[in-house]
């Protein structure tokens, strides 16, 4: 008797829990999808205004409103656009000599920093940091009236100023994390086997700097290539960026030449920020 | 580990390796910085020059009820976004860090693109979309919801200053709250549901007091900038949603009040460092606890 009636109820519990089992696994899947579709939709949110940029680049129309056919026109409107040409230039050497300017500056001090200790530091620290809380209106305005000041005349010159000014702090914060993973071990063992200080640092401590030093280089460049608020304070006529000068086409009429420029713009920085961490992935790997 | 220089090497060595970076951010940092102080005491001459008479004048001028206004529609949008923000990415976050460690890198990496994208395009992609004949009406009149006649602009207003912000710093919540939520020790969660915890007791008293400070370091990583903006409303906003970077740069531009500026800018930092600091000593506490 005993054995029976736990047997039925036995066999309802199995039922039951089988169709809880069904229910949870039913509300969980339901969850899943969920989740996924709200993901998906976060993507939708980042990526289409980019997507729509892209097409309306290829817009027959004067605007980039409504569609009204396929034509490459202002990527030939784009190439024979010499204002455009121009910051492109300009863009490229602010870019790159801030970023090979500030990469050494921001490692040496990096390395400074990070090795020794002096009672200056935190005023040292303090310096590093404060570029990067305070806003760039703020940084732009007090180089602006710096540069003023000096009677300095606005250029490229303050801008790669300005922006290595910035830059510095970055490529300093990516080199000193660099060096914080290291430790010292390989270093101590490089002088136990009697490497001078100088053979110690360039064939031991660089080498493993590497990836962080091409890191805070990266960020740099991008920071660099990105800023508009910096730039536009601290450029006088004829030293106009990309950023700046797509901002000024804004500002007139908006014409899918701008669409058309962003979209190469896209383009460019899609391709070499990937390559870019994967180049400093295989140097951290080696 | 840090040495002390002893011998006279390693102290010409660290003053090496300093000297260069420190030169730099004195020349072109602390005293521009010092400089911003100084004309914030001063006067304006008639013609913008500048009068050099120390007084408060352009604190005290601060306090006008128009600027005080565009501090606070500053502070508001810059807190609407953040909380927007935290309530898109949080749960963004959550998903990532739920999926399978092989495609979690590449669900990064997508999510990164858009963020290292110039990002005066992507404010300019908004100001497309939004405008009275962009995608977006075009989609509502396909839809017949409105028609061609009656279509608004979404342009020149406090909520396309708030959409434009929240496209750019999203991202940056995002990452804030994935690095603390793949850091959650999983053993607690099912400690707690072995304790009869429903999940969301189980979220609100385990998941989300040890994901706090991804909370507060996305936060501040979003409102820090959104309240110093000066792009999106000058693009989005067209004037009519001024933010106090727009302040602070029609008195370089139209205005040509330098001192006033100055001033300006002074309130600014000393808001951003202010709260930087509450931040860092916020991290220090959370630290010495763990």
């Amino acid at each position: 008797m005993t054995d029976q009636i736990p047997s039925k109820t036995h066999q309802t519990q199995l039922r039951l829990d089988y169709l809880a089992k069904g229910y949870a696994s039913f509300i969980n899947r339901l969850k899943q999808l969920f989740f996924n579709g709200y993901a998906g939709l976060v993507y939708l949110f980042l990526y289409a205004p980019i997507i729509l940029l892209v097409v309306y680049s290829f817009n027959e129309s004067r605007f980039p409103t409504y569609w009204t056919g396929f034509t490459l026109q202002w990527y030939r409107v784009l190439f024979d656009d010499h204002l455009v040409g121009a910051a492109l230039k300009n863009t490229l050497i602010v870019a790159t000599s801030s970023t090979i300017i500030s990469t050494i500056i921001g490692t040496m001090i990096a390395i400074g920093v990070e090795r020794y200790r002096f009672r200056t530091k935190p005023v040292v620290d303090g310096l590093l940091i404060m570029p990067i809380i305070i806003p760039d209106i703020a940084m732009a305005i007090m180089l602006l009236v710096f540069f003023k000041l000096i009677k300095m005349n606005l250029g490229l010159y303050t801008i790669i100023i300005a922006h290595v000014a910035f830059n510095i702090s970055f490529v300093a914060i990516i080199v000193r994390a660099r060096m914080a993973t290291l430790g010292t071990a390989m270093e101590e063992a490089a002088s136990d086997l009697y490497a001078n200080e100088w053979q110690t640092f360039w064939r031991v401590t660089f080498p493993l700097l590497i990836p962080g030093i091409l890191g805070g280089a990266l960020f740099a460049f991008t920071l660099s290539l990105d800023d508009f608020v910096i730039t536009n304070f601290t450029s006088g006529p004829g030293s106009t960026t990309l950023p700046v000068r797509i901002v000024g086409m804004t500002r007139r009429n908006i014409t899918p030449e701008i669409n058309a420029l962003s979209t190469l713009m896209l383009i460019s920085a899609m391709t070499l920020v990937p390559l870019s961490l994967w180049l400093q992935r295989r140097a951290k790997m080696s | 580990m840090a040495i002390e220089p002893r011998t006279r090497r390693e102290r010409i060595t660290l003053g090496v390796l300093l000297s260069p970076g420190l030169f730099w951010l004195i020349f072109f940092f602390a005293l521009p910085f010092l400089l911003i102080f100084i004309y914030s005491f001063l006067d304006r001459g008639k013609f913008g020059g500048l009068v050099w008479e120390f007084q408060f004048d352009n604190y005290i001028r601060f306090a006008d009820q128009l600027y005080i206004r565009i501090f606070i529609r500053s502070i508001i949008i810059a807190a609407i976004t953040t909380v927007i923000c935290l309530l898109i990415g949080y749960p963004m976050a959550y998903w990532m860090a739920l999926q399978p460690s092989r495609t979690r890198n590449t669900l990064l990496l997508v999510i990164m693109l858009p963020f290292w994208t110039n990002f005066v395009i992507r404010t300019y992609a908004w100001r497309m979309i939004l405008a009275r004949q962009g995608q977006i009406n075009q989609l509502l009149i396909a839809l017949n919801i409105i028609t061609k006649e009656n279509a608004p602009t979404y342009l020149n207003t406090n909520g396309a200053v708030i959409l434009g912000l929240i496209y750019i710093w999203l991202v940056a919540m995002i990452l804030a709250c994935y690095a603390s939520i793949t850091g959650l020790d999983r053993s607690l969660l099912e400690a707690a549901q072995d304790l009869f915890a429903n999940p969301v007791r189980t979220f609100f008293r385990v998941t989300l007091p040890l994901t706090l400070p991804g909370i507060i370091s996305g936060s501040i990583l979003v409102f820090v900038p959104s309240f110093g903006a000066f792009v999106t409303p000058d693009m989005l906003g067209g004037g009519k949603a001024d933010m106090i970077g727009n302040l602070i740069s029609q008195q370089f531009g139209e205005a040509s009040d330098w001192p006033f500026g100055s001033a300006i800018s002074t309130i600014l930092m000393v808001v951003m460092l202010f709260g930087t600091l509450l931040y860092f000593r916020g991290l220090r506490r959370e630290k010495v606890q763990s």
